[in-house]
């Protein structure tokens, strides 16, 4: 099996974590955002992974776990908000509509 | 009885002013001259008992009446008071008969004028101040005379105070006057240190005693001469007399003849005590005298006014009386005061009754052939001008004028070891002023009314014009017969009147003098019909404006002179105060101040200003971003934090 580097687990992680933030700012679909911050999520977790395959210690993919339910918790509170902005009668994905709170 | 009469005879007048003035336009002018004519005829009356009583008197008796004390201080006190002695008992008959001759004379000649109220209030005031300054027994009280007198003369020459050229007349008699009376004060305040009181009597016994210092005593009598000189418009004060005529008539013969001039000459008299131990005064007084005939006869002769011809005939002939006052024959001056009085007097109202009858024409050499037109005034005037020349033996002039010229000759000034001062020179002068008198008058006398007729004239001399006129006549030709020249009958009524004690004979006299004097006048008269009477006169125009007649008729260039010394100089000062170079210096500063601290509020403020409003934009700016900045839209407030975190970790990681 192919040995990772750190650093190249690293680099793979800033990268995914560009990507979903790239995604994040860029996309205005909701849904779409909720996917781009499930691949910040992940980019997190993957260094944690990493840093644990480097120092040899099960603490990284543990955080893991937690970060696994993190990202499940976060994306039904995401639907679940998009699904009660559609209850309220705002029948949109947009997310730059919703900018009542504006100063 | 005095004590009585003696307030009486000052408050008569006083009382017809005060009604006057407060009655001013609400009563008729019959009514205004009746009050004023019954004021001073009144007073007249009470001086006419009052001199019975005086006589009938001691030869050195008077008449006192103290009325209330003034002012009572440590060292020194004064008193209201009166008295009359002989020397004043001949004043107030002079004052109060001839005043109210001219009083009824005014009557008539101020009848149709506006301010008649006025005009008399101010002549009855005239009177009383002067009946004061007679009759006032302490020299405080008789310059509370003094200075009324002043004051009505400024009132009446301004009379008609519309012509600015009046009332600048009115304002340079006063300040002439007033000079004098600075100097008068100053030496009342030399012998009130010197005695601790102004009582006459006081005065003079301290004087005759020693008791003053003979340099103060010279200080004093000098200042009180400078008074005197002012008051009596004698060099070189003489130059208000002559602008004085801007007055109405009537007041130019009451301040001439009775009243203001003569208050010079009678307080010298009064106080010839005092005089006669200041030896170098006494001189100073005769030589200013002597000069003042010359020059006032010289001036008079080239003057073509007829009434400024007699006002310069006035200061010439009260210089006699200062001649003789210098001389020490005071009875003389108080004598040719009175006859002076009445020949005066009866000049100046008949020139005033020519003048109101030929329309206001006061050219002599547009007047003329007047006799034939008004003969009674024409007698007056010519009895008057006689009387003024002194021609012998027929005018109460002569009388006076000789009495004068005898008391001149042998008096003799030491005044210092080397220098004297022989009576003969004065006397000369003395005569040929009398040749000039003669010369001037009679000049006018045959212009004015011989010749052919100049002007035409209207109506008729007023009957209450012609009484005092007629009376004038009377005393200015008897007037004098009460005194004789020595060698004539020994007739001295006057002056065994004024100084019973004294023997006045001449006995070293030469008989010639008398005889000169009664001369000298006749030559002049020919003098004059050579010159202007006869058919074909030698000059009947002014002669040509040769520059010697141009400089005497101004008064010998005085009034410019005085203009050049202390006028001009005056002006200057006051120029250069306005002017001043500190004030200057002051002000400069001050504006320099003003707008330093205008520029350094104006840049503070700005700069301040500035600042504001840059700080509130700037903020308002600020404000404005950071709204912009949270426009609640969810990517951009990712974007920001990424931004921020990205922003926060290179900070850390780069330093």
């Amino acid at each position: 099996m192919p040995v990772f580097s750190f650093n190249d687990t690293l680099l793979l992680a800033t990268v995914l974590f560009s990507v979903g933030l790239a995604g994040v700012l860029v996309r205005r679909n909701m849904i779409f955002m909720l996917m781009s911050l499930d691949i910040m999520l992940n980019a997190a977790a993957l260094v944690f992974v990493g840093a644990g395959a480097r120092w040899h210690d099960a603490a990284g993919q543990v955080m893991f776990l937690l970060i696994l339910a993190l990202a499940a918790v976060e994306t039904a509170v995401g639907l679940a908000i998009i699904l009660c902005l559609h209850a309220r009668g705002r029948p949109t994905l947009d997310a730059d509509t919703g900018n009542l709170l504006q100063g | 009885m005095g004590e009585i009469l003696l307030p009486l005879l000052i408050l008569s007048p006083l009382a017809a002013s005060e009604i006057l003035f407060i009655s001013a336009g609400r009563i008729s002018a019959r009514a205004v001259g009746t009050v004023a004519c019954a004021g001073v005829g009144l007073s007249a009356v009470i001086s006419i008992v009052l001199s019975v009583l005086l006589l009938s008197g001691p030869a050195t008796g008077l008449l006192q009446a103290t009325l209330w004390p003034w002012m009572h201080i440590a060292g020194f006190s004064a008193d209201i008071a009166f008295m009359l002695d002989r020397i004043s008992m001949v004043m107030i008959l002079v004052v109060t008969i001839v005043g109210l001759l001219i009083h009824i004379y005014a009557a008539s000649y101020m009848r149709d004028d506006p301010g008649v109220a006025r005009f008399f209030g101010c002549m009855t005031l005239f009177v009383a101040s002067m009946l004061v300054l007679v009759l006032a027994s302490d020299l405080l009280c008789l310059f509370i005379g003094w200075e009324g007198v002043g004051l009505c003369s400024y009132l009446l020459i301004g009379f008609w105070y519309d012509n600015p050229v009046n009332t600048a007349a009115a304002r340079k008699a006063f300040y002439m006057t007033r000079m004098g009376d600075t100097a008068f004060l100053c030496g009342l305040l030399l012998l009130a240190t010197a005695v601790g009181s102004l009582h006459i009597d006081t005065v003079l016994a301290a004087v005759t005693n020693g008791q003053i210092a003979p340099s103060a005593l010279n200080m004093a009598a000098l200042f009180i001469l400078i008074g005197a000189l002012a008051k009596s418009a004698q060099i070189p004060f003489q130059t208000w007399l002559p602008d004085a005529m801007a007055g109405p008539t009537p007041t130019s013969a009451l301040i001439h003849a009775a009243t203001m001039v003569t208050a010079g000459v009678y307080l010298i008299a009064r106080l010839h005590d005092l005089f006669a131990q200041a030896a170098p005064v006494m001189a100073l007084t005769a030589v200013l005298g002597a000069l003042t005939i010359l020059m006032g006869a010289c001036t008079a002769l080239v003057q073509s006014d007829l009434k400024r011809i007699l006002a310069w005939s006035t200061i010439s002939q009260l210089g006699y009386m200062f001649l003789a006052l210098g001389c020490g024959v005071w009875q003389a001056a108080l004598f040719h005061l009175m006859t002076h009085a009445f020949f005066k007097a009866l000049l100046f109202l008949t020139a005033g009754a020519i003048i109101v009858r030929t329309h206001h024409e006061q050219d002599i050499f547009r007047l003329g052939g007047l006799r034939h037109t008004m003969p009674g005034l024409t007698a007056a005037f010519v009895t008057g001008a006689s009387a003024l020349a002194g021609l012998p033996l027929v005018t109460a002039g002569f009388y006076s004028k000789e009495m004068i010229l005898s008391g001149v000759w042998p008096a003799h000034f030491r005044l210092t070891h080397e220098l004297t001062l022989n009576g003969h020179f004065l006397w000369g002068m003395a005569l040929l002023g009398a040749f000039l008198t003669a010369l001037y008058i009679f000049r006018c006398v045959f212009i004015v009314f011989f010749g052919k007729s100049g002007t035409t004239t209207r109506g008729q001399t007023s009957r209450l014009m012609t009484i005092p006129l007629g009376c004038l006549c009377v005393l200015s030709l008897c007037g004098g017969i009460i005194e004789m020249p020595t060698t004539f009958p020994p007739l001295h009524l006057f002056s065994a009147l004024l100084d019973p004690a004294a023997s006045h004979s001449h006995a070293d006299e030469p008989g010639w003098l008398v005889l000169a004097g009664a001369v000298v006048p006749l030559a002049g008269l020919a003098v004059a019909w050579v010159l202007w009477g006869r058919p074909s006169p030698v000059m009947r125009e002014m002669p040509g404006q040769a520059v010697v007649i141009r400089f005497a008729r101004t008064g010998e260039g005085i009034d410019m002179l005085y203009d050049r010394l202390f006028v001009q100089p005056f002006r200057f000062l006051t120029w250069l105060t306005r002017h001043d170079i500190l004030d200057y210096i002051i002000t400069g500063t001050g504006r320099l101040t003003r707008t330093a601290s205008t520029s350094v509020l104006r840049a503070r403020t700005d700069f301040l200003g500035t600042l504001t409003l840059w700080g509130t934009s700037g903020i308002r700016e600020t404000d404005r971003l950071l709204g912009q900045i949270q426009n609640g839209r969810v990517r951009w407030y990712a974007a920001w934090i990424a931004g921020g975190l990205s922003a926060g970790l290179a900070m850390a990681m780069l330093s």
